[in-house]
């Protein structure tokens, strides 16, 4: 719509800075207190001007045993097990959901469509809901304190293979005949044609599933008990209560900045591939 | 090459029978088209060739090998499809290669059948293109060139040139006639539009309602239609269908018109007349009430219906033709170009 109403722009354009200022006013509070010492931090009022602090709490974050005072894991040892975590969780997503997807869409056998609807079914089960046996099972797997642990139970996913079911489903049938003729068995038109067709969807079904892997909270939190294991996503809130003294602020909140970035950088780098993958609708 | 023989061939989708009992044989190296209308069964009857559809009952034979349980890809024979379907992500040059990579042709073999077939179709200058950057007309023969590449022993169409705008599907007919005539490869070419049909076919396979209706060359599908269907579906205009009688040594058209020369025997019949011959006669007995006409240049199309009657017709006339509508047109036409059919089985009565 194009119109050209100076008072209408004006307006606009008040609505969307307001909108961005209470967006982005968390962040630059995040950044903000992370540039500080850690004395000016627990001083009211809370400062609203970057400090000069923020290499020296950059290094002692990533490097040094972080928070004074608490036995915690070096920053840098959580964000390996998030990103490991988060990486195993959207590959192996991914993986089995094509796979099953392709099952179902491209083989008759019998109980299909029954097979289906126990995969979808499992969407009412989130973590929460099995989060008892899960543990159980996990346990006695001798999991606990893994990455496997950690990213195994969360890896089967109605809602991908529901995805991928429906991307398969407009691959016109001609392509599968078209490989057949051309003598492409099962797997190599797998491989050659339906990997490649659903390119874009595998690109934007990562960005979501590895931010989902990311911001595990409560499964982490269960199964590591071991500092070497946790994520960075869990330790933020264990940071709070880590040390019998007043919260570092400066360093949690280092912390959280340091945990945005990875989700930001999948983001941002598949940020064209996520939206083709989302909208395109066209084979 | 190969001949082809379907023998009392079935499809049948649970209890639905939809092709009953298709026999023919496809000789070495000629192009047959199946033709009919939509739902008659014609592209089942393709695809069970390809080995995309199974079997009911009966035999596929190519080349005195039953097919019947053979994938497709064992069959020797290349697919054109309606869509093409090409490969999207893959470049024209990789498209026209797959099957020859799955087949574990050398290297140089493939840029060089590649390049032959590219070559033929005049497609060589966008080898590396991808199918989307393509016109319809391009992807059609690179549809065409995948098809030619693997070297098979049947080529199959499956309404390829349906998609194509007017002009071009002239074109591209033409084209494929000559590859095919060039290449001499055995071939089944399936379509609704008669016209393509006559154009295309040394023989015509009429289906309707996954009955053979007739098998033959377009001349004898022209000349002697079976059955009405196919007396109605073969031509452009449409033979006009009318009812009347025979009795005494002529025909008898329900308003009392007559054509003289009897038929083999007396009592009621279907007449076929194609509107081309019918000829402008102002004695005539065959009188019609102008509707409309449509000019289509080198002739003009009348269309009324029979004086008295409200049964429909249409005569081509040479050249331009118009008079007001409402006015009387008179036709006359010579007996042995009437088409006679039993009214009870619609079949053609023999003379």
């Amino acid at each position: 719509m194009v119109e050209n109403r100076p008072l209408l722009n004006l307006v606009s354009h008040i609505i969307l800075i307001c909108g961005i200022a209470i967006v982005a006013l968390p962040i630059w509070i995040t950044f903000v207190a992370a540039s500080h010492d850690a004395v000016r931090m627990t001083q009211a009022p809370i400062p609203m001007l970057p400090g000069g602090h923020f290499w020296a709490n950059f290094k002692q974050t990533l490097f040094g045993s972080g928070l004074s005072g608490g036995d915690i894991a070096p920053v840098w040892r959580m964000l390996f097990n998030s990103l490991m975590m988060a990486l195993m969780i959207a590959l192996g997503k991914i993986a089995i959901s094509l796979i099953s997807a392709f099952a179902i869409v491209y083989f008759k056998f019998p109980f299909r469509m029954g097979f289906f609807w126990m995969i979808f079914i499992t969407l009412m089960l989130p973590v929460e809901v099995r989060i008892l046996p899960t543990f159980e099972v996990v346990a006695n797997l001798g999991m606990l304190n893994s990455y496997w642990g950690l990213s195994i139970p969360l890896i089967a996913s109605a809602t991908a293979t529901f995805m991928f079911r429906q991307v398969f489903l407009t691959i016109p049938d001609e392509m599968l005949e078209s490989a057949r003729i051309d003598g492409a068995g099962p797997m190599r038109f797998f491989w050659d044609i339906v990997i490649p067709l659903s390119r874009t969807n595998i690109a934007a079904l990562f960005v979501i599933l590895f931010i989902y892997g990311w911001n595990q909270y409560l499964w982490p939190l269960l199964i590591t008990t071991d500092s070497d294991m946790t994520t960075i996503v869990m330790s933020i809130k264990q940071m709070l209560e880590a040390a019998e003294q007043s919260p570092q602020w400066n360093i949690i909140m280092m912390t959280a900045l340091l945990a945005m970035i990875p989700p930001v950088f999948v983001v941002v780098a598949m940020q064209r591939l996520f939206v083709q993958g989302l909208t395109e609708t066209d084979k | 090459m190969a001949t082809i023989t379907l023998k009392d061939l079935v499809k049948a989708y649970g209890l639905t029978e939809v092709l009953h009992h298709v026999d023919g044989q496809i000789n070495d190296g000629e192009f047959v088209v199946i033709v009919g209308p939509s739902g008659c069964g014609k592209s089942t009857l393709l695809r069970m060739v390809a080995g995309l559809e199974t079997v009911t009952s009966g035999q596929i034979k190519i080349a005195d090998r039953v097919v019947n349980e053979m994938e497709p890809a064992d069959r020797d024979i290349a697919m054109v499809f309606q869509n093409y379907a090409l490969y999207p992500h893959m470049s024209v040059r990789q498209n026209m290669a797959y099957g020859l990579r799955i087949r574990k042709i050398s290297k140089s073999e493939i840029d060089r059948r590649v390049q032959e077939a590219a070559d033929i179709l005049e497609i060589g200058d966008y080898l590396d293109r991808k199918p989307r950057q393509l016109s319809g007309g391009q992807r059609q023969r690179v549809a065409m060139g995948r098809a030619i590449v693997r070297d098979p022993q049947v080529f199959l169409f499956d309404e390829p040139l349906s998609n194509l705008d007017a002009k071009l599907r002239v074109q591209m007919r033409l084209e494929i006639r000559k590859l095919q005539q060039r290449l001499g490869v055995t071939s089944i070419y399936v379509t609704h539009d008669q016209v393509e049909a006559m154009t295309l076919g040394d023989r015509l396979m009429v289906l309707n309602g996954g009955y053979v209706e007739q098998f033959g060359t377009p001349i004898e599908l022209y000349d002697k239609p079976a059955t009405l269907f196919v007396a109605g579906f073969i031509g452009s205009p449409a033979m006009n269908i009318l009812p009347g009688r025979a009795s005494g040594g002529h025909l008898e058209l329900a308003n009392g018109a007559r054509i003289e020369g009897g038929a083999a025997k007396d009592g009621a019949v279907t007449l076929g007349i194609r509107p081309e011959h019918l000829s402008a006669d102002d004695g005539g007995q065959i009188r019609i009430t102008v509707g409309l006409f449509e000019h289509l240049g080198a002739n003009t199309l009348l269309h009324g219906t029979l004086e008295g009657t409200d049964a429909e017709m249409v005569a081509s006339l040479p050249g331009h033709v118009s008079a007001e509508p409402g006015s009387v047109m008179a036709f006359s036409i010579s007996r042995d170009l009437v088409h006679l059919f039993d009214p009870e089985t619609d079949r053609r009565i023999e003379e």
